[in-house]
């Protein structure tokens, strides 16, 4: 699980990596859970981690590179210090989210794959987040948002960003 | 006395500040020096009455919807400890119409209990069916599957019982039990609902499911979209381990099975179960070619039944409850109860347990109580962003596998989303295939370019370019993705499109802008 929110660590810890991957290699199919401890761990996954989990896991470096690549979750740079995930998908298509996203372009000129200038909020799309009972739903770090609307958009990013819309 | 109060901590209620107005009640409580127990239940169901608090009281679970934390001082003056009145009283929960008139089965302790309290959940029947699974032969626990008639939820509608007597039949010195809680449809959170809810029916039902086949080993794959149903399920594996319902001797019984839960990585295909499989593994979820059958060589080569959450679900209760029980509820092929997901522009949005055979309308409807927004409903789409887009003409259509098919549509995991007459039938077809572009594993041709070519093609209609020739070429299209895919991505994308075309033509007749402004 990716705990945005929390602080990061700005620079790669080698020694630490290795030791998380020791820590987990031994699972059956190791490979998600090293990656997901890693990104918590760094708030991406860098590069220099790739001969690492090869060498660990005995596999090639192209098939490590080829996983991190293929998963919508890893990074390969670290996210604001809050990720907002907007759902985009049918049910919330169907209670307006497109307005929202319209209002974070226009009114805060955020938009979804990017990080506010400051580095405090980064704006993701996400395609449902089981909230569709309550949409339009999102996630900000690792809790949800039922029920958004242009308000609580507005005060959100005005107390993440700590700008003026 | 001690007065119980529940919260829920489904993550539903949690977005719309269930954990304000828990904290609100502890400190009110502590104010008033009021003796008060707060359990942290799951949901009812009734989403859009969350945060639901409820208060015990000898009558029964008395319901306040909607609270927020500023409600709390207000609710005790008006003495909801002993279930007074108050605008946001709802009444006895268990006598509401929406929990009434359905019939609960899997989700029958959901909101109910405290998720994470085995004492609650052998108090409400769990474990029953375990237990009876356990002095019976592991075939004989097969075959009452196979008699249940349950099928599949995660979409396919494949009869569970015999993909099991497959898995038993298999010799390997290593089998395994794989949930499928990735869940990626849109207007479907049954599975999210059942972990955070009642996470020990499903770690019952993999239990059953290893000792009917002989499986040792677990692994529920969640998708990371929810976090929060990871924990729970988490922590419930632990304490069934630490209370000894899993592990080297399952309740004494001398039967090994243990289990893990697995985090997804964002990547819809990932529900698609040889792409699963291919995750859990540590590679990139692309699909597998069948056969060989999961069943037969699935997780790292052995044979592995791989079901959904509702499915593996609902086995519990069949145990317990004998197959013809459950057989009797439902229509047709399709037997027992399906967890029904009203979402979308509803006034009521939530989780109905019925039997099959219930109709769109009663669902959207009765239970919805129609569009959110008050305009006209125009439009239902079932099944997920695969499942086909239904107009009123359609709605009376029963909701069972056979049914769905016959009007050119599926059931898929039970979730419907509605919409309003402002929706455009040819944004969500461009919708469609723009999902496909963005989710496609890129295995094969006529999913990873076809969607993409699919989009601009709508495109060019929406302008009113070409129309007639473009029209045709998406018709072309969608026959080259339904014939020419690999897996369901590719080949049911088009099902969505299709059904916009086929029932709303005038949305593609003319471009958007001038519909609107005509009308
Ligand atoms: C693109 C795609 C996505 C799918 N997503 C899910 C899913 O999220 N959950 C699920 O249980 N099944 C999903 N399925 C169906 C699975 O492939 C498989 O049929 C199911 O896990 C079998 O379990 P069941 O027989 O209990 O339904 C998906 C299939 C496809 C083609
Ligand atoms: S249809 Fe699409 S998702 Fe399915 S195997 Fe082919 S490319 Fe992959
Ligand atoms: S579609 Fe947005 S939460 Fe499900």
């Amino acid at each position: 699980m990716t705990m945005q929110g929390q602080e990061l660590s700005d620079s790669f810890d080698e020694g630490r990596a290795v030791r998380i991957i020791a820590g987990l290699a031994h699972l059956e199919g190791a490979m998600l859970p090293i990656l997901h401890a890693l990104q918590e761990a760094f708030g991406c996954i860098d590069p220099r981690v790739v001969p690492l989990l090869a060498d660990a896991l005995n596999v090639s470096r192209a098939e490590v590179h080829g996983v991190i690549s293929f998963y919508h979750d890893f990074r390969d740079a670290p996210a604001g210090r809050h990720v907002l995930k907007i759902c985009r998908a049918e049910s919330c298509q169907s209670m307006g989210v497109e307005h929202l996203v319209e209002r974070l372009r226009m009114a805060h000129r955020l938009e979804p794959g990017q990080t506010s200038g400051n580095g405090a909020l980064t704006i993701e799309n996400v395609y449902c987040l089981g909230q569709c009972a309550l949409s339009p739903a999102a996630l900000l770090d690792d809790e949800p948002i039922g029920r958004l609307d242009e308000t609580r958009l507005d005060a959100l990013v005005l107390e993440l960003t700590g700008a003026r819309a | 006395m001690t007065v119980r109060i529940f919260v829920p901590i489904d993550s539903s209620a949690l977005a719309v500040g269930a954990e304000a107005v828990a904290r609100a009640i502890a400190n009110e409580a502590s104010m008033r020096g009021a003796d008060v127990a707060i359990i942290r239940n799951g949901s009812r169901g009734m989403v859009w009455l969350e945060p639901l608090v409820e208060v015990e009281t000898p009558e029964g679970r008395v319901g306040y919807g909607r609270v927020s934390a500023r409600d709390v001082p207000a609710l005790f003056e008006a003495g909801f400890l002993q279930g007074g009145e108050h605008a946001a009283r709802v009444g006895k929960v268990d006598d509401l119409d929406w929990m009434h008139a359905q019939q609960r089965l899997t989700f029958a302790r959901c909101g109910v209990i405290d998720p994470l309290s085995l004492s609650h959940y052998r108090a409400h029947g769990g474990y029953e069916g375990l237990t009876r699974a356990l002095a019976m032969t592991s075939s004989a626990v097969v075959e009452e599957v196979v008699a249940s008639g349950l099928r599949g939820r995660g979409g396919a509608g494949f009869p569970t019982g015999i993909k099991w007597r497959t898995v038993a039949a298999a010799q390997s010195d290593r089998k395994y039990i794989v949930c499928n809680a990735d869940e990626g449809d849109s207007g479907t959170f049954a599975d999210r609902m059942l972990m955070e809810g009642d996470p020990f029916t499903l770690i019952e039902g993999m239990t059953i499911a290893g000792i009917a086949t002989g499986a040792t080993k677990g692994f529920v794959y969640i998708r990371s979209e929810y976090p929060h149903a990871f924990r729970t399920m988490r922590r419930a594996i632990e304490i069934a381990r630490a209370g000894g319902w899993l592990g080297a001797d399952v309740a004494g019984s001398g039967c090994a099975f243990d289990m893990e839960a697995r985090l997804g990585a964002g990547a819809y295909i990932c529900g698609e179960e040889t792409s699963l499989l291919e995750s859990l593994e540590g590679r990139r979820g692309q699909v597998r070619a069948k056969p060989p059958l999961p069943a037969i060589h699935g997780l790292f080569g052995k044979p592995t039944a791989i079901n959904n959450v509702l499915s593996l679900a609902s086995v519990p209760w069949i145990m317990a409850h004998g197959a013809p029980a459950y057989a009797a509820f439902g229509m047709g092929r399709s037997r027992g109860t399906q967890p029904f997901q009203i979402a979308g522009n509803v006034k009521r949005g939530g989780l109905v347990e019925l039997a099959f055979g219930v109709t769109i309308r009663q669902l959207v409807e009765d239970f919805g109580g129609g569009t959110a927004s008050g305009r006209k409903l125009r439009a239902v789409q079932v099944g997920g962003p695969l499942g086909a887009y239904f107009p009123d003409a359609l709605l009376d259509t029963p909701l069972d596998y056979e049914a769905m098919l016959a009007v050119k549509g599926m059931l898929g995991h039970g979730g419907l989303v509605a919409f309003d007459d402002s929706v455009d039938l040819a944004k969500q077809a461009r919708f469609a295939m723009q999902f496909c572009a963005i989710e496609s594993c890129g295995k094969c041709t006529p999913c990873r370019i076809g969607s993409t070519r699919g989009v601009e093609v709508i495109d060019k209609i929406i302008a009113g370019v070409a129309p007639e020739q473009n029209t045709t070429l998406l018709h072309d299209l969608c026959e080259t993705m339904t014939d020419g895919s690999l897996c369901a991505l590719g080949g049911l994308t088009p099902m969505p499109v299709l059904s916009a075309l086929t029932h709303f033509p005038q949305d593609f007749e003319r471009p958007a802008g001038a519909r609107h402004a005509a009308e």
